[in-house]
């Protein structure tokens, strides 16, 4: 009897509870459901669709959606984990780093399987293997079959990737020069016009030039050979045992076959590939190719002490080129200046107008059409375009500089010095230059540091300056922690001591005149 | 008059000497002239367009009709003057101004020696000789190494004086000269124009000053609302 009442009052106190649950279900059930769904359902990768077909690009038809193998790839592994793919544009060279940070799961597109990413990152198995292949124009063909034939030649590659550290490699070896890109277009519009003579990238990448573009070969005889991969954190390593089980299962049940088919990219070496990652055999990041200090077992240390020479070498690339563009943008700055102070009307309103026109427009855009878009009138050397772009550009805010500093100098001292008898030239050069000087000499300092950061632009015309050096050193050691604080360092190193001489005459000169 | 020539004749003549800024009339019919050795006192209230004149005197302010002799070179009006008589003109002018106007960059010494070494060609050393020599006449050689913004304004005055002096002008244009000075620099200064005209120079002076000018002035111009009214 006791028990049968406790029972009651216990029912009863249960009846109360499943009215409370139900009651907050009602409440929350909406939020919690969509946040359930988003977590649970969506399945966020990552690629670069600048890297274009086949691997991803925006499809001609809907450019709001890509397509491509890779595209196909994440489309089954999300459907393999039950998910439904979304997918997110992220820089080819900032795969791992975004990967890193969360903001997505899987990073796709042609990422290579390298010693550091084995050491950082957590990559899938190996889906596909490419070989690195040398391109060279129709007419050497016959010269140009190696790396050991072109000593002394410049050969183009993407940034950053294995092609590039072979290429490093090849500059010691066999004293090429290596030019690095950060799209693999222009390396090989870059070869038939002869600014390099020759591009070493993926069979893949190398194939599907050949189809737009004429005038180049590809050698028969492949450098090395690698493999793409699906890149995770490593934190990640449990879904990437659900995604290398995905990857398996296409490969056995032929799905991946017929993406690669379709794609135009199935060759003999993928059924070789298949076999290997299914029977669990060890497959080497590269074969055919040592990666110099690549092996996880190379003390980070050991990287960044091989690395300091190029980053010196890439900070003196960055100082001299920003020393002669400032010289450059001073030169013309000061002729434009005195052009619209002194000038006519015409001269007047055309500088203006060079002003106004390199002022309303990107500096990214003034460098691609000095290099790429005026190259059918003259072909500039890398250096000679950027040493261009950048004093062309910052020759139009120096002008303006200038032009306030010259009419700030007091009226009445001009009229005084013409009636002492100078020519305008002379009054130009002897008393209003030299203190308009003075007023311009803080705000062109700042224009120097400017210009000295603004110099990492120019990595998109293959010139290799600091922060270019710095993204290719941390791609390759995986971390941006140490290769991101000696840059930082070496930009310090360049600008304080020069802001520090510019408060020194400042200060100088305003103990005098005050 | 164009026949200005000679020991007696006019240093300065203005010739019926109009000048419009817009709808405003400047210089109305603007005639006088000056004498070889004078110092004539232009007086009048502010705006009656004294420092104008001066400005027109040294070919700093273009006018729209009658001509400016000085010695015997001709100014028209309406900028129909060639850069060639410009500089023909300001090799007889010298003009102290009222702010003085001094090259701020520079030590008070390169102030004077600047012009006669860069636009006249005088030799360097040369020219520093005479620079240390006119600063000490005026009384501030010592202060030859400092800039013009460490001067006082008298002391810049001086200076703007010297530098006026170092390409040797005939005629001497002042503006205002005893705005910064207190008495006993007004009367030093008198003695050093009076000085200057022994010298054969000629002195045309725009001054508020009426003690200065019976003073110092051997003739007195009245300017008012544009027009010279009387000359005494």
């Amino acid at each position: 009897m006791i028990r049968r009442r406790v029972d009651k009052r216990q029912n009863c106190r249960w009846e109360l509870a499943t009215l409370a649950l139900f009651v907050s279900f009602l409440m929350f059930a909406p939020m919690s459901l969509a946040i359930a769904a988003s977590a649970q359902q969506e399945f966020r990768w990552a690629a670069d669709p600048e890297g274009g077909a086949p691997f991803v690009e925006a499809d001609p038809a809907r450019p709001d959606r890509v397509v491509g193998f890779d595209v196909e790839i994440a489309e089954i592994i999300a459907q393999g984990l039950n998910r439904s793919a979304t997918f997110l544009n992220v820089a080819f060279t900032s795969i791992d780093q975004s990967i890193e940070r969360d903001d997505a799961e899987i990073g796709l597109g042609g990422i290579e399987d390298t010693p550091a990413r084995r050491a950082t990152m957590a990559p899938t198995v190996p889906y596909y293997r490419f070989r690195e292949v040398l391109s060279v124009r129709d007419t050497d063909a016959s010269r140009f079959r190696t790396l050991a034939d072109l000593r002394g030649r410049r050969i183009g590659t993407l940034g950053g990737t294995i092609a590039y550290e072979i290429l490093l490699r090849a500059e010691r070896d066999f004293g090429i020069k290596v030019v690095s890109y950060d799209d693999d277009v222009h390396p090989y519009t870059d070869l038939i016009i002869g600014r390099v003579d020759a591009v070493l990238l993926d069979n893949v990448l190398a194939e599907r030039r050949r189809r737009t573009t004429s005038g180049f070969t590809i050698q028969p005889e492949s450098v090395a050979t690698g493999h793409y991969v699906g890149v995770l954190a490593a934190r990640n390593a449990a879904l990437r045992e659900s995604v290398n089980e995905i990857l398996r299962n296409a490969m056995r049940d032929g799905t991946l076959e017929r993406i690669f088919r379709k794609w135009r990219v199935w060759n003999e070496d993928q059924p070789a590939l298949f076999a290997d990652v299914l029977a669990g055999n060890p497959l080497p990041p590269v074969l055919g190719f040592d990666l110099p200090g690549g092996e996880a077992t190379v003390s980070k240390w050991r990287t960044v002490q091989a690395y300091l020479p190029a980053l010196f070498r890439a900070a003196a690339i960055t100082m001299v080129l920003s020393c002669l563009s400032m010289m450059l943008a001073i030169i013309i700055g000061v002729s434009i200046a005195s052009g619209r102070v002194y000038g006519g009307k015409i001269a007047r309103s055309l500088l203006t107008a060079y002003v106004e026109i390199i002022r309303g427009t990107p500096i990214l855009l003034q460098l691609f059409i000095l290099y790429y878009g005026i190259v059918e009138l003259i072909r500039l050397p890398a250096f000679v375009a950027a040493l261009l772009g950048l004093g062309l550009n910052y020759a139009a805010y120096e002008s303006e500089i200038y032009r306030g500093a010259l009419e700030a100098v007091p009226g009445g001292q001009l009229e005084a010095a013409r009636i002492l008898g100078f020519n305008e030239l002379q009054v130009l050069t002897l008393v209003r230059g030299p203190q308009a000087f003075r007023l311009a000499l803080a705000p062109m300092t700042n224009d120097f540091v400017a210009l000295l950061k603004d110099s990492s632009l120019v990595s998109v015309l293959t010139v290799l300056e600091l922060t270019k050096q710095t993204q290719i050193f941390a791609t390759n050691i995986g971390s941006w922690v140490v290769p991101g604080a000696l840059c930082a360092a070496l930009y310090m190193a360049m600008s304080l001591p020069l802001a520090a001489l510019a408060r020194r005459l400042e200060q100088r000169w305003r103990r005098r005149t005050a | 008059m164009a026949a200005a020539d000679g020991m007696t004749a006019h240093v300065l003549q203005l010739n019926d000497v109009r000048l419009r800024r817009g709808e405003r009339e400047v210089l109305a019919c603007v005639t006088f002239g000056v004498q070889r050795g004078e110092i004539v006192a232009l007086m009048g209230p502010s705006g009656s367009g004294k420092t104008t004149v001066l400005r027109l005197i040294a070919g700093l302010e273009p006018f729209q009709s009658g001509t400016v002799q000085v010695e015997d070179l001709t100014i028209v009006g309406n900028g129909g003057n060639s850069a060639n008589t410009l500089r023909l003109l300001r090799r007889r002018i010298g003009m102290v101004f009222q702010f003085h106007h001094l090259f701020e960059h520079m030590p008070a010494a390169k102030n004077v020696w600047l012009a006669p070494v860069h636009a006249h060609g005088v030799p360097f050393r040369e020219a520093v000789r005479r620079a240390q020599e006119l600063l000490a006449l005026l009384g501030v050689e010592h202060r030859a190494n400092a800039l013009p913004g460490e001067l006082s304004g008298g002391e810049a005055q001086r200076v703007a004086i010297a530098r006026a002096l170092a390409v040797d002008p005939p005629l001497l244009l002042m503006d205002e000269p005893t705005a910064s000075l207190d008495g006993a620099r007004r009367s030093e200064l008198r003695e050093l124009l009076q000085g200057l005209v022994g010298e054969g120079r000629t002195l045309v002076i725009a001054t508020h000053d009426e003690e200065f000018a019976s003073s110092c002035a051997t003739r007195v111009l009245r300017m008012n609302n544009g027009m010279v009214s009387s000359q005494d």
